[in-house]
């Protein structure tokens, strides 16, 4: 099956958007409030949902050299939070300092499902099919 | 066209999805908070808790506070004009729950001026001077000595009694017992041994006045 660019970068709104309602559904619904990295994470998770909307109408794939970069650096702290929350970094060494501590584990569904773990699996597979979407938009 | 309708109806679909799951989330929080509550009435007030109003009132409000929390300061009044709004109907308890950092301190001595038998006139100075003690979201014990400094109350029992294990032991058991209820901000309503089913006055004043009206009609 043909994968237009188009599907690709509807597939990866679609994702951003169910993780920027899900964390907004997490700490404003059920209370848990946000710690340091979760923000920055945040940060470059919600506005894909606004930039790759942008993009999808008219399509414009341009959208892919704004929203990537975001994407990646998301990405980054992602995996950084987990490699803190599984243990591999010490807690002295993150930014976080006062509030919630980034390695409390708030949720853990199924036994292994954390906040920080669907955050990471959300950026990966947006990564995933923004980089696909701009190899397959001729140059 | 094709593709805005397919984005239409997804982003129609993850809201409504939001809003089906919070109002289920909510109605279960609710439900459970209201079960919790009826499970634990012992924990809910004890003899040793400061009361104030008629101690036949039909309403009995249970309040989970904080002398250092800026919202207790707020309700503060607005309970009280309540009181006054149904003379003789309303019974307020008061339960610690000294969540600020240093708060502990400060209730010890409300316990101790509760023992002079002035712990409303404290509990108001406390109010009235929070913007003094309260730094940073911290309650420092060093400065409430002036504010209470008006109230006539034996500065030198306080001192010595705030520091005694009976004291510890009532302040233990407040905080267990929000524990047990739940409690994990301040202000928090129990009316009669029902929670709050939302956090605000007027859910409180509706409350309050369910509760008037099945005394009422008793």
């Amino acid at each position: 099956m043909k994968t237009s660019p188009w599907t690709l970068i509807f597939g990866a709104w679609l994702i951003a958007a169910m993780a920027t309602l899900g964390a907004l559904f997490m700490s404003e619904i059920m209370g848990f409030a946000p710690c340091v990295l979760c923000w920055y994470q945040r940060i470059f998770m919600f506005p894909l949902v606004f930039i790759l909307a942008a993009g999808l109408f008219p399509f414009d794939p341009k959208v892919l050299r704004y929203s990537l970069p975001l994407a990646v650096v998301g990405l980054l702290v992602a995996g950084f939070h987990l490699l803190l929350v599984a243990g591999y970094i010490p807690e002295s060494l993150t930014p976080c300092r006062q509030g919630i501590p980034c390695s409390t584990v708030q949720v853990e569904w199924l036994g292994f499902v954390t906040i920080p773990l669907l955050s990471f699996f959300a950026f990966l597979v947006v990564n995933a099919l923004l980089i696909t979407a701009y190899l397959k938009t001729p140059k | 066209m094709k593709q805005k309708s397919i984005f239409t109806i997804a982003a129609v679909l993850l809201i409504a999805a939001f809003i089906v799951g919070a109002f289920f989330y909510k109605n279960q929080k609710t439900e459970q908070a209201a079960r919790l509550a009826a499970q634990n009435q012992v924990a809910l007030v004890r003899a040793h808790s400061p009361t104030f109003g008629n101690a036949d009132a039909p309403v009995h409000i249970v309040e989970f506070l904080d002398p250092a929390c800026g919202t207790c300061r707020d309700f503060y009044p607005l309970v009280k004009n309540l009181m006054a709004a149904h003379p003789g109907k309303i019974q307020v308890s008061v339960r610690y729950a000294p969540f600020h950092p240093g708060s502990d301190q400060v209730v010890k001595v409300m316990e101790a001026a509760h023992k002079q038998g002035k712990f409303q006139q404290t509990l108001e100075a406390l109010f009235a001077s929070q913007a003094v003690w309260v730094q940073n979201h911290t309650a420092q014990v060093d400065l409430i000595w002036s504010p209470l400094g008006s109230l006539g109350l034996d500065m030198d029992r306080i001192k010595s009694d705030m520091n005694s294990p009976e004291i510890a032991r009532t302040i233990e058991q407040d905080l267990a017992d929000a524990k047990t209820m739940n409690v994990t901000m301040t202000p928090e309503f129990f009316v009669n041994g029902k929670p709050l089913p939302s956090f605000g006055f007027e859910q409180l004043q509706t409350l309050v006045d369910e509760a008037l009206v099945n005394t009422n009609t008793k």
